[in-house]
């Protein structure tokens, strides 16, 4: 690191740490190939930034192809939609929205060095996300009650809206909203229990004093990624949830 | 870093110098490597190795098509034949050859990095790339797969009895190593520059692989999610493209095609980049009109991702959107012919030197015009509702594929050998090859026009008598083009232990790439390097004796 660079500059608050001509001092974070602790963590900011472009751009396929499925076969989707329990729906939506308030806190505990308030946050996190997950199994589990999952035992017949009127539903079309339900919850679920292995990790090296306010980039960018998670879910839930109550 | 030296000076002359090649020894050594240049040449392992399955496949084709009968392969086996060879081709030759291996080993260098920004990530990427490939080789010796590479909906989830499923995977797997593949480069390029490499000062090289990841992470994930998609649908019998079920199968072509069509960019982006370094080395001029060349790469990897339904003009799309995406397509015309433009406006009066890799961007340059030209016509809703499924496509689409990328890899390879290896490559044997390809490329593809203007359907395995003659003409040039394609391998592996040793810059070529050892030490530069001119600076570099490092 023989770069002028080096110099610590306003960033590097960590003066002892940033790299000097013989690596006397060497922060054990750094990796060979960046010049300073800065340009790191730049880099995996980025590098997550971009990894979640990919992410919405792999659910955006599905919340594509619900959108269409929606204009063209309305009355199955609003039908299918006020099966789902909208209870449940809406308890899993704050549980998430906690986890990212305890997301935040956990971030600002690694920045300021408390060890102990920031694995405890981390395990709560992993808590609420593990509760979704549950709450999302009971779901799933009345889903196979009623025969709404799609494949050969799906049984969707006419149903009344809350008037009494009978909303005449092809059983196909409401098979596709059922599918599209179960691929959209279920890649955002999978996403759910990555995020939960994470955490968990996380938790584990944090309590082992693996972050300090020098370095603190994986819990910032695991962060990044449960928000993201969280915000999918945000726009599932209205759009299989809520939108065709009223028609 | 791990040197103790107290002083940034280390000895030059110390014989031999350690190098990222002699740098640690034995099979662990590379499978764990984080080096990018290691890296880099594992990846050119492997495209090679698949270029030579893909190859394999094409000469079947080939070699079936010699007689109007189908004689060689059965209809099913032909079926099989020609999905295998494009499934190879796209997703482990074209799609990764330029960015993963040229890209991998000069991104770095060419910046002044010492590494690219995540080199974990990076060799994760090359296993999931290995992964993909072993998936897909163990579905190909189990019967393999015959939708062709598109694998169309309902097709593919319904009828073919092939397996789809592990094909499908082994393309979601390798799409995640390119998507990795280009999430490296574009923080790389964004953090790891050198102090004073700004973005006027980056090789076009870099602007066209910078593009390139753009695409790759912005399209490879629709992919993703497609080929997840009809995998439920296949195994569940979920309804998503299904038309009895509620579904829709233009929907999975366009999910496909937005991918795929970005996708032929990714292919031929990188190649742009390597023609563009390759011109100004040789013509020994600044690129004409630089920051046209970098902004055009730019304005590809947009608007490719703008004109994707053209695929699509037959398949029942609405007449206005059918003209709005062939005016579209039109558009990406412009920043491609900018770059021809360019290129040709830098040989103008320029002293240009005819080694082998000028030699292929020379073909480049000509075989992109073509199949370029032709990429237009298609783009005219009339005629590509006449030429829709003929051997008119195959002849456009492969001479941007084949004549646009593969000839930008090879005069790339042949470009940098001596930097990657340490070692020039035999120059006499190189032309030879090169004509041949040029030949046999031209013989191979021209004909394939023809046929399908007179109205050879793709995808047959038997035709009638009359389009004989130019179908063994096709065939003919095939087999030359293989001869061109098996050269390289011979003499290149020759010269690892026979080439000239060459010097740190033996082409006397500007880029920083060409400032440190040959081949670079595993940190690329003893010392950060600190850029302060413009890219492609010839008018600065003194003249050298440039037949030199050539001598044999």
């Amino acid at each position: 690191m023989h770069d002028s660079r080096a110099i610590p500059g306003p960033a590097s608050t960590t003066t002892t740490q940033v790299a000097t001509a013989d690596h006397e001092v060497h922060n054990p974070a750094l990796l060979h190939h960046f010049a300073d602790a800065q340009q790191q963590k730049n880099a995996a900011s980025l590098g997550m930034w971009l990894f979640l472009v990919t992410e919405i751009m792999f659910f955006g396929g599905m919340f594509c192809a619900y959108l269409i499925y929606r204009l063209a076969h309305f009355n199955a989707f609003a039908a299918g939609s006020q099966q789902l329990d909208i209870k449940m729906g809406a308890i899993n939506t704050a549980v998430l929205i906690v986890s990212s308030v305890t997301v935040v806190l956990a971030v600002k505990a690694a920045e300021v060095g408390k060890r102990k308030l920031l694995t405890g946050y981390l395990v709560v996190t992993v808590l609420l996300g593990m509760t979704f997950l549950v709450v999302k199994g009971f779901e799933y589990k009345e889903k196979f009650e009623k025969h709404h999952v799609p494949g050969p035992s799906f049984n969707f017949t006419d149903k009344f809206d809350d008037n009494g009127k009978q909303i005449p539903v092809n059983s196909k079309e409401a098979e596709l909203f059922f599918s599209l339900y179960f691929a959209m919850t279920g890649m955002h679920a999978l996403h759910m229990i990555i995020g939960c292995g994470l955490f968990g990790t996380l938790a584990v090296l944090a309590w082992k004093g693996h972050y300090a306010p020098s370095y603190f980039t994986p819990i910032e960018n695991a962060g990044l990624y449960w928000h993201l998670v969280d915000i999918i879910w945000i726009y599932l839930f209205p759009l299989l949830y809520l939108i065709s109550r009223h028609s | 870093m791990a040197t103790k030296a107290a002083s940034p000076v280390i000895p030059v002359n110390q014989t031999p110098k350690l190098n990222y090649l002699n740098n640690g020894h034995g099979l662990k050594s590379w499978l764990l490597t984080t080096d990018h240049k290691r890296i880099a040449l594992l990846y050119l392992v492997s495209v090679s190795i698949f270029f030579f399955i893909g190859g394999i496949f094409a000469m079947l084709i080939r070699l079936e098509l010699l007689t109007p009968e189908g004689d060689l392969l059965s209809a099913d086996n032909y079926n099989k034949a020609f999905t295998q060879h494009g499934m190879i081709m796209v997703f482990f030759f074209l799609i990764p050859v330029v960015p993963a291996v040229l890209g991998n080993f000069l991104v770095p260098l060419m910046i002044g990095a010492k590494d690219l920004a995540f080199p974990r990530i990076n060799l994760l990427s090359w296993y999931l790339y290995i992964t993909a490939g072993i998936l897909f080789l163990h579905c190909m010796l189990n019967g393999g797969v015959d939708t062709g590479w598109t694998f169309y909906s309902p097709f593919s989830t319904e009828y073919t009895n092939t397996n789809i499923v592990e094909a499908g995977i082994a393309v979601f797997i390798a799409g995640f190593s390119s998507i990795f593949t280009g999430l490296n480069f574009i923080v790389t390029v964004h953090r790891m520059r050198a102090p004073g490499m700004t973005w006027d000062r980056l090789p076009l090289f870099i602007w066209a692989n910078y593009a390139t990841s753009l695409i790759m992470i912005l399209g490879t994930p629709v992919i993703a999610i497609t080929i997840v998609l009809v995998a439920v649908e296949r195994l569940f019998h979920l309804g998503i493209f299904d038309p009895r079920l509620g579904g829709d199968p233009l929907l999975f072509q366009h999910l496909f095609w937005f991918y795929s069509h970005p996708a032929v960019y990714i292919m031929i982006l990188p190649s742009m980049g390597v023609i563009s370094e390759l011109i100004a080395c040789f013509a020994r001029k600044r690129i004409f009109g630089y920051k046209f060349v970098a902004i055009s790469s730019m304005a590809i990897a947009v608007f490719g991702f703008l004109v994707w339904a053209h695929h699509m003009f037959v398949a029942g799309i609405s007449l206005y959107a059918a003209m709005i995406f062939s005016f579209l397509s039109f558009s990406v015309g412009v920043p491609s012919a900018v770059k021809v433009f360019n290129w040709t406006a830098t040989l103008y009066k320029a002293s240009i030197t005819y080694a082998t890799p000028m030699l292929y961007a020379f073909g480049f340059i000509g075989l992109f015009t073509i199949g370029g030209l032709t990429g237009l016509m298609l783009a005219t809703i009339g005629i590509d509702v006449h030429v829709t499924d003929t051997y008119f496509v195959v002849a456009h689409f492969h001479y941007v594929m084949v004549g646009g990328v593969l000839m930008g890899y090879l005069g790339g390879l042949h470009f940098w050998w001596p930097k990657i290896t340490g070692r020039m490559y035999p120059e006499g044997w190189a032309k030879l090859s090169a004509l041949f390809v040029f030949v046999g490329f031209n013989l191979t593809f021209f004909p394939q026009f023809i046929l399908g203007y007179l109205g050879m359907p793709r995808r047959y395995w038997q035709y009638p008598p009359e389009f004989q003659v130019l179908n063994v003409l096709s065939t003919a040039g095939a087999s030359i083009l293989a001869v061109g394609y098996l050269l390289p391998m011979i003499y290149l592996l020759w010269s690892l232990r026979y080439g000239p040793i060459a010097d740190a810059n033996p082409w006397n070529a500007a880029g920083l790439e060409w400032k440190t050892s040959s081949p670079p030490p595993t940190f690329n530069f003893d010392e950060t390097p600190v850029v302060t001119w413009e890219a492609y600076n010839y008018d600065e570099i003194p003249e050298k004796e440039l037949e030199a490092p050539v001598a044999r």
